[in-house]
């Protein structure tokens, strides 16, 4: 069973859509979506939800008016400009700002601050007409975005074990933070997919280096690759000056937002010009070993 | 003003917005740019700033004098994030772990904690004519951007306007980059991916009291999913820009909307104008009241 996680740096390069073209061509396979603040993958696979989880990450400081003595400690020693008094003296604490350390309801002196178990979003459970798919939702504004993220890693891996699957296929998220580096662990091959422009090239050097750091082998598409055609062949270069495996590339096509308008996987699209450049990406990295 | 530029999904063109309407305003008068998109922060390309400043950024974390320390627990207790593990005879600190909340070095009993620093990242800063950038990069490696952009943004000059490009997203980066705004524009573009996104983004907005409004970048003619929204909502669609090859060309090679086409730099000025004539009105009234 071989983990595969699609990342990019740069959002918007399309790691959603290809993943669920993969998804289309892939047999025997669990899909998780670990975009957790922003998922996206569901629109394209159509997922039927067997099972609801909530996910507790973390607590929250919650403040109680009436044992309050308006000394001012908590917000004094908050680090997270979470806790301001009002002109009054009214306490008031920021859930956004918050990051459950603690500090404020283990000083006050009268007990007013309590910390409590914070649901900060759901994982699901689902299928899909190209197998079983763990997906989550963080609520807006939440933090323990790589807990989640390990969350569904967890299940669609134990998932992909029971049921003897080949594949679990990952849609990763953006960026190079904690929910990247939760993706990231554990899997077999981390496929970079970016575009030849100086933003994208900028970020997918970084994420490579991220998942580099992390002693994860590394393969890189390029998407739109006929926007720039000099920047295409400076990554190619890149990539092979750096250990990075060159999947392949495809072209700038509006049949990509045809594929995410109508929900359809690029494969199954009538007609599809970039259907064959895809076929050919999914046959160099499944043989990407040999 | 503090003007931050979002959005739910990444891609959409929070950079393209930002950078273009400081050009344009910065014929006029001088403003700040804060690149907030630590992980990948891009506005340099196209705002071509000479970085003159590097600050180094450091978050605190616990060391332990052994000397001191009676191996109680007590530290270990209170950390909410698990970075500290108490043995028999020594104290494991995992500084990656660590928050910087201080809860350690203030609870120990016997004051056997000190905190230093550990390198997160860096802040360049530099002008590019009337702009004056500051540039957060988050070392890669590194788990967690809020802090850093928290440091970012004490380093904002109040009585200038200000921009920030913020993290794509809606978890903790984004809420700390936008926080404090006096208005948001959200970036989408007519796709059920931009649309569901979006919906993400108004919601952590409204739950953070943010006034906002919506950039359409991407349109094409017959694609009404954004407006339907925004109709269906109230939610004001202040500006359009096609779908357009030319444009993710220039793009790619770090050229501007304005470099492209100079009509645009009348829209970015007038659409920043406006915003900033509404939050004037808004706070003349709360004053008022």
């Amino acid at each position: 069973m071989k983990q595969i996680v699609i990342i990019s740096g740069k959002g918007g390069t399309g790691k959603t859509i290809l993943t669920s073209a993969f998804a289309s061509l892939a047999k025997n396979k669990a899909l998780a979506d670990c975009d957790v603040d922003a998922a996206n993958l569901y629109l394209m696979v159509h997922p039927e939800i067997k099972e609801t989880h909530s996910f507790t990450g973390g607590e929250k400081a919650i403040y109680d008016q009436e044992k309050c003595t308006y000394c001012g400690v908590c917000e004094s020693l908050c680090r997270f400009d979470a806790i301001h008094s009002s002109e009054e003296g009214n306490i008031s604490i920021d859930p956004f700002s918050c990051e459950g350390c603690r500090v404020c309801a283990l000083s006050c002196p009268s007990q007013a601050i309590k910390m409590k178990p914070a649901v900060c979003g759901e994982w699901y459970v689902s299928q899909t007409k190209y197998g079983p798919f763990v997906h989550a939702r963080l609520y807006p504004g939440e933090e323990n975005s790589g807990k989640l993220v390990s969350v569904v890693r967890e299940k669609a891996k134990k998932i992909a074990e029971s049921n003897s699957l080949d594949w679990v296929l990952i849609d990763g998220p953006p960026g190079i933070g904690c929910p990247v580096i939760a993706s990231l662990s554990g899997v077999n091959l981390a496929v970079a997919v970016t575009e030849p422009s100086l933003s994208a090239v900028h970020d997918m050097e970084r994420v490579i280096e991220t998942s580099k750091h992390f002693k994860v082998k590394t393969a890189c598409i390029i998407n739109k690759y006929d926007i720039n055609k000099q920047n295409t062949q400076g990554i190619i270069n890149w990539c092979h000056s750096n250990n990075v495996e060159f999947l392949g590339k495809i072209s700038y096509s509006e049949e990509a937002i045809k594929a995410v308008t109508q929900g359809i996987p690029i494969p199954e699209l009538p007609g599809s010009k970039l259907s064959n450049e895809i076929k050919k990406i999914w046959y160099n990295l499944i043989n990407i070993d040999n | 003003m503090i003007l931050s530029i979002a959005s739910g999904k990444g891609g959409t063109g929070k950079t393209t917005v930002a950078a273009n309407i400081a050009l344009s305003v910065s014929a006029n008068q001088k403003l700040q740019v804060l690149d907030c998109d630590v992980e990948g922060p891009n506005a340099h390309f196209f705002i071509k700033a000479e970085f003159e400043k590097e600050k180094i950024s450091y978050l605190p974390y616990p060391e332990i004098n052994e000397n001191k320390c009676t191996y109680c627990g007590r530290c270990a207790e209170v950390c909410a994030y698990n970075a500290l593990a108490v043995l028999k005879e020594s104290v494991l600190t995992f500084p990656e772990l660590c928050h910087g909340c201080g809860a350690c070095k203030l609870f120990c009993p016997e004051n056997a904690i000190k905190e230093i620093g550990r390198r997160i990242g860096v802040i360049k800063s530099g002008y590019a004519g009337n702009i004056f950038l500051l540039s957060g990069k988050l070392d890669v490696g590194q788990a967690m951007s809020p802090p850093l952009i928290r440091q970012m943004k004490k380093m904002i000059d109040k009585e200038q306007d200000v921009i920030l490009d913020v993290p794509p997203g809606t978890s903790c980066p984004m809420v700390e980059a936008v926080k404090g705004s006096d208005h948001t524009l959200l970036v989408t573009e007519p796709t059920p991916f931009g649309l569901n996104d979006l919906k993400l983004s108004v919601d952590t907005l409204k739950q953070m009291d943010v006034p906002f409004s919506i950039v359409l970048n991407r349109a094409r003619p017959g694609d009404e999913i954004i407006h339907k929204y925004c109709r269906k909502e109230n939610i004001p669609l202040v500006m359009e820009i096609p779908l357009d090859r030319k444009i993710a060309e220039a793009y790619s090679k770090g050229e501007t909307l304005i470099d492209l086409d100079p009509s645009y730099k009348i829209k970015f000025l007038d659409l920043f104008e406006r915003l900033k004539s509404r939050i004037e009105i808004a706070q003349a009234n709360f004053i008022e009241r």
